[in-house]
């Protein structure tokens, strides 16, 4: 057996870690009234499956953050209600947590309409949000907000650009490109950019179509594909759209050359044997390098085990958990900064300046609060997701493939 | 516009009969309620899912096959209709309450669903699925053929027995005169129980089919709501092949606008048709 020097490093920087988190477990005992962060997540509704990734990082972190002797000193305590996937109730709810539970700090759901309505009630009440996976920059105006996705400011122009980046250094540059997307808003508008994106590259676009969310027949869409036959498709699906066009695509026998998926249900898509190949785009993997940082090392390692435990399907951290715990990360590092709980004095410290998280620095001095687009991209190889792209944050040997086989 | 090939207009069509099946199943029990019993019960769509998921519990944990789990779903559904038809009549729900009273036990089943199965997604991986015909440059997938088969043997049994049988025309009798058909000895309660008791268990049908060839989330209860109705108002209240008729002219309309324009334009197109068939002949497409 060979251990390369990667590898060894890695392991060296794990086992320091492990010992840091151990020193640092048993550094004080948290005591005094708990700090209350509050915040609602869709526990149940559509969005739910997703939603009780958001919880058990949440969980993770907080015990782990008590363990290490808490926030100034004293305990924490997260304040969960269930928004039952409605972003109507996530306002209500976000109102009770301010004026009824009298919560210290806010933390915020997860996905686009529910930060949306967190973010109105925490602008009326001057509070500070830090959110997960805000998908509309666009429309975060509130200055206290604060996103933990890292797709920057313009994701309708950096996330197209970056796909194509990693297509063009493949084996087989595509020349020809379909478009086809959900009229779903946070995907919707990034598909319009992808196809200002490709003509500025001069790909030629063989295909445009929309369909509204809740489509139940993707058959014909799929022949549509069949027949304009693209070297690579930007499919703004969403949830279990992306399988359902895969699926028909298959039954008419036709496999795409590149193809990538807006926002894929993880899962789904792993456990489909025709999305070998799909791409899309991600923050975090649970593989190196990205697990070369101890902290996110030491939470893959929690997650797996608690996510086994608890029956999800899939037990790898990905976007959706790296960006819960880099919300949990932002609001520690402000409150330790700031000595704190002054909703003002947190915000103005994060404007300016940046925060170590697992999906690396974070900064907020942009359009919306956003910073950098920290995105990469994503491959499903062999029934896993590894990243391929940039090259520097491609998993150990992982080379973008085409229709299964590495270029 | 997109001027389609002939493969993918026929293919289109093939799509939206594929689907219009599947509406076709599950508005068949909800008509059959709704015009006989007059019970507009959206519970239906619950128990769809309730059958999806047990089809996927016991084809996925128990080896069972998909179509064999019928033997099993059929009567515990048919049991289930009958249990919710003497709920109803106990408390005498009116015809507008019982959608009320339905939608509740609609949210109780999906909350059921997810304490049980998670809010995660589930995909029932059968042999059918791999399996599909070739018809010419045409495909022919297996569970799909499956979904129409079982919609059209089906509708047309529940139609012959309604025309042709003595049980059938006592089931019509009840529905169009309850008083004058108990003089006549019809027992209406017996038959009552037995229509819910079938119309529960063509749910259950239906979710085996729904299990066969979709993913499974408990929400996706209500996704199928819209169209199924306007399914079962198109095709006419209490009419057998009405759902199936109707469904088959819903998919194939949507598909081959799907084929030809924006595949967004499908319900806009789909819905202007059926308003255009109420107005003129209203529940009389079949």
């Amino acid at each position: 057996m060979s251990i390369d020097r990667r590898s060894l490093l890695a392991a060296a920087g794990a086992l320091g870690a492990g010992a840091l988190w151990t020193r640092q477990a048993h550094a004080q005992q948290p005591s005094g009234a708990p700090i209350r962060v509050g915040g609602t997540l869709a526990l149940t509704g559509p969005l739910s499956a997703t939603g009780l990734v958001h919880k058990l990082t949440g969980e993770i972190y907080v015990d782990a953050l008590n363990k290490r002797g808490g926030l100034l000193g004293r305990p924490v305590e997260w304040v969960l209600k269930d928004d039952q996937s409605k972003p109507d109730l996530a306002r209500t709810l976000y109102e009770q947590l301010v004026t009824s539970d009298k919560v210290d700090l806010l933390i915020g759901p997860y996905a686009t309409g529910g930060i949306l309505s967190a973010m109105g009630v925490a602008q009326r009440y001057n509070k500070t949000l830090v959110h997960h996976t805000f998908g509309i920059p666009n429309l975060a105006k509130y200055e206290q907000q604060f996103p933990a996705w890292s797709l920057g400011p313009d994701p309708e122009k950096t996330m197209p650009a970056m796909v194509l980046d990693a297509l063009a250094a493949s084996g087989k540059p595509p020349q020809t490109i379909a478009v086809v997307t959900s009229k779903f808003p946070s995907v919707h508008f990034v598909a319009l950019g992808a196809r200002e994106v490709a003509k500025q590259r001069g790909l030629k676009e063989v295909l445009f179509l929309e369909w509204d969310f809740g489509n139940r027949d993707f058959g014909p869409i799929a022949g549509r594909i069949k027949e304009a036959n693209p070297d690579f498709i930007w499919n703004g699906a969403i949830g279990l759209e992306g399988n359902q066009l895969l699926d028909a695509m298959k039954k008419i026998d036709y496999a795409p050359l590149h193809h990538f998926y807006h926002v894929p249900a993880p899962a789904p898509m792993l456990k489909a044997p025709e999305a070998n190949g799909a791409l899309a785009t991600t923050i975090f993997e649970d593989h190196p390098p990205f697990t070369n940082n101890p902290i996110a090392a030491e939470f893959v390692k929690t997650y797996r085990e608690r996510a086994a435990a608890a029956g999800l399907p899939d037990t790898a951290v990905e976007t959706q958990a790296a960006a819960s715990f880099s919300a949990w990360q932002i609001i520690e590092a402000a409150v330790v900064a700031t000595k704190g709980l002054d909703d003002k004095a947190m915000a103005t410290w994060l404007r300016a300046n940046k925060v170590d998280t697992i999906q690396g620095k974070l900064r907020f001095n942009e359009r919306g609060n956003f910073g950098d687009d920290l995105g990469k991209v994503k491959q499903v190889q062999n029934g896993k997701w590894v990243t391929v792209w940039p090259k520097e944050w491609a998993a150990p040997g992982a080379k973008l493939q085409t229709r299964g086989v590495t270029a | 516009m997109h001027v389609p090939s002939a493969t993918l207009l026929a293919q289109a069509v093939l799509s939206g009969l594929f689907t219009g099946a599947l509406y076709g199943l599950l508005g068949l029990g909800l008509s059959l309620s709704w015009g006989m019993l007059k019970q507009i019960n959206l519970a239906h769509f619950a128990l769809a899912f309730l059958g999806a998921y047990l089809t996927y519990e016991l084809s996925s944990h128990r080896g069972v096959d998909p179509l064999l789990t019928l033997v099993f779903i059929v009567p515990l559904f048919f049991a289930l209709g009958a249990a919710l038809h003497q709920l109803l009549t106990r408390f005498k729900v009116t015809a507008f309450n019982s959608m009320l009273v339905t939608f509740g036990i609609a949210v109780i089943i999906e909350a059921l669903l997810q304490y049980t199965w998670t809010a995660d997604y589930r995909k029932l991986e059968s042999s059918y699925a791999e399996h599909k015909l070739r018809l010419g440059p045409l495909f022919l997938p297996v569970p799909e053929l499956i979904t129409l088969a079982l919609g059209v043997g089906i509708s047309l049994a529940v139609w012959f027995a309604m025309r042709r049988t003595d049980l059938g025309k006592a089931m019509r009798a009840a529905a169009e005169d309850a008083p004058i058909a108990a003089a006549f000895g019809v027992n209406q309660n017996a038959l009552a129980l037995m229509l819910s008791g079938l119309n529960a268990a063509l749910a259950g049908v239906a979710g085996v089919c729904i299990a066969l060839a979709y993913t499974l989330s408990p929400s996706q209860i209500y996704a199928w709501i819209g169209v199924v109705f306007a399914a079962v108002m198109l095709g006419g209240l209490g009419r057998p092949l009405g759902p199936l008729i109707a469904g088959c002219i819903i998919g194939v309309t949507e598909a081959v606008t799907m084929a030809v324009t924006a595949p967004s334009w499908a319900p806009l197109v789909s819905f202007s048709l059926l308003m255009a068939v109420l107005l003129v002949r209203p529940g009389r497409v079949a």
